[in-house]
């Protein structure tokens, strides 16, 4: 595949552009495959990679029901941060962070992550604790983070409304200077081009609709394209985790629901960081476009649909305005949802399943984009070496009879 | 915003309710004879139907009483909705 760089990007703009050639090969799959991997999204194209690059296993295959990226990688606000607040969270985002700042160069695909700090506002008196003490914990954790108060909020980024008469006022906010935005699409193709290069299938287009177990043992798929014998099964779908996991007869303690966000009317640059409040319930950041991206919380009840309800966009819209009220005359432009698997302690699964040869990797509900570089990376290993990668160790499904749970809920500063 | 016709108001608009969850769940009858398994599933473990789903609502701004739905989590059809127990 050609490789990016200043002289091809010249020498094809001279001459037209009629070089570049697809960036994956989208092919149809065989009937046997040494690894599987079932889901098309950033976490399972990451996977691929990671098997092919750093385990050296060369005969595997992603299957993707749709198109690359159409899951939630497509759809999320693209928030990258690592500042959470537990050790077990804080290793495996900050791993991920930490492959994100090299990741353009390792696929040489610009993925356009940008680090433009990420705020987390306070704004009541047990929440300026929460925000010190998560501070002081990432500081342990050897993460960057810093306590702003509400004057240094201000400077930091001055449209933000920190009038002391506001119903919930801006009290100051914790900052990760090293977090910030990526582009979604780019995450997705990068992954799938860099995986394809070193020789794993993507099939797209590829829905499983069951699954083969033999004494409890994975022995085979069946797909929309034909059935496929596997030695090993990864199982990436997000919010299709229970759906599959109930194909191969194992439990999972996820919840599936619709997460939204939206988009306004593109603007000139007005905001240069990204902003998030868990009380007020909003987060937002500026698009490259200029589009302010725009997110909150999910819909309560359980739900595959894409689209949500409208009164979770009306109140984050409140919410908004209250913080910033120069937007009050955007118009928004888009809505739309993705389908988030949501766990009881808001961290992931990753690693063995009670049935032999499969792997699962999920549970990220509303906070995985930021992970797509690290949990490719813990899962492939897992895959490959049949245990789990030391940093994946803590958040097996087992945790779930052992009581041993990483209760993010709350203690990351908002879900995302 | 689904309508959801309370076995006790009739309609109402969703903001009214609080939602439950999956239906069926029952606490165990003799909790210190589970073993860690057992409290697992029965704590953790869900259906999470993709599909026609069995789940319990709160009017909670309305008569305040729980009642189930049969919902359709892929289209949001409710196709029943009756008191618990019956
Ligand atoms: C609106 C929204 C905003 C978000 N904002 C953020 C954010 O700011 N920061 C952040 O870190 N995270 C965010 N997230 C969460 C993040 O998007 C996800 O955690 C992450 O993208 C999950 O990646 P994935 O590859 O596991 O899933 P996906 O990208 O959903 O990929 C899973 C794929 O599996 C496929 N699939 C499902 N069933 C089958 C089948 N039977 N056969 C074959 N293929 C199948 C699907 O089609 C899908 O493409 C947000 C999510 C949403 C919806
Ligand atoms: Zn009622």
């Amino acid at each position: 595949m050609k490789k990016f760089s200043a002289l091809s990007i010249l020498a094809e703009g001279l001459t037209g552009n009629k070089g570049w050639k697809p960036h994956w090969n989208s092919v149809e799959p065989k009937n046997q495959y040494e690894v599987v991997i079932i889901g098309g999204g950033g976490h399972g194209l990451a996977t691929a990679y990671y098997l092919a690059k750093n385990h050296n296993i060369n005969n595997i295959a992603v299957l993707e029901r749709n198109w690359i990226g159409s899951g939630n990688t497509g759809r999320n606000t693209t928030i990258v941060r690592s500042n959470y607040l537990l050790n077990e969270s804080s290793r495996i985002y900050e791993h991920s962070l930490k492959l994100w700042e090299g990741l353009s160069k390792e696929l040489n695909y610009n993925v356009m992550f940008s680090q433009r700090g990420v705020l987390n506002l306070a704004h009541s008196l047990q929440e300026i604790r929460d925000s010190k003490r998560r501070v002081f914990a990432n500081k342990l954790n050897k993460i960057d983070a810093e306590w702003l108060d509400s004057i240094d909020v201000k400077k930091y980024c001055k449209i933000i409304n920190t009038s002391k008469e506001s119903r919930y006022p801006v009290l100051g906010a914790t900052l990760q200077k090293r977090a910030g935005t990526a582009r979604h699409d780019a995450v997705a193709w990068g992954y799938a081009r860099g995986a394809s290069n070193l020789g794993v299938d993507i099939c797209e287009n590829c829905e499983v609709i069951g699954l083969k177990v033999e004494k409890n043992k994975i022995v085979s798929i069946n797909t929309t394209k034909g059935d496929i014998k596997v030695k090993k099964l990864g199982i990436v779908v997000a919010g299709h985790g229970s759906v599959l996991a109930q194909m191969a007869g194992f439990k999972l303690p996820l919840e599936t629901h619709t997460l939204q966000a939206l988009v306004s009317e593109p603007i000139k640059p007005i905001l240069d960081c990204v902003v998030m409040s868990n009380a007020v319930h909003v987060y937002v950041s500026q698009s490259d476009k200029g589009e302010l991206v725009i997110g909150a919380g999910i819909d309560s009840i359980n739900s595959y649909q894409q689209k949500g309800n409208f009164s979770i966009i009306s109140g984050q819209m409140g919410s908004l305005l209250e913080l910033f009220p120069i937007f009050s005359k955007l118009k928004m432009l888009r809505t739309w949802g993705g389908i988030v698997d949501v766990s009881p302690d808001a961290s992931p699964i990753i690693g063995e399943t009670p049935i032999e040869g499969i792997f699962f990797n999920g549970g990220w509900g509303t906070g995985g984009f930021k992970a797509t570089p690290g949990s490719g990376w813990v899962f492939a290993h897992t895959i490959a070496n049949n245990h789990p990668h030391n940093l994946a160790e803590p958040f097996s499904l087992n945790r779930f009879y052992k009581g041993i749970l990483i209760d993010e809920h709350g203690a990351a500063a908002v879900a995302h | 915003m689904l309508v959801i016709k309370c076995p006790f108001c009739g309609e109402r608009d969703e903001s009214e309710f609080h939602y439950g969850g999956e239906a069926d769940i029952s606490r165990p009858k003799e909790p210190s004879k589970l073993n860690d398994r057992e409290w697992g599933d029965y704590l953790f473990m869900r259906k999470n139907t993709k599909g026609l789903f069995s789940e319990i609502w709160y009017h909670s701004s309305g008569c305040r009483r729980w009642f189930r739905v049969d919902r359709n989590t892929t289209t949001n059809d409710i196709t029943r909705v009756f008191e618990i127990n019956k």
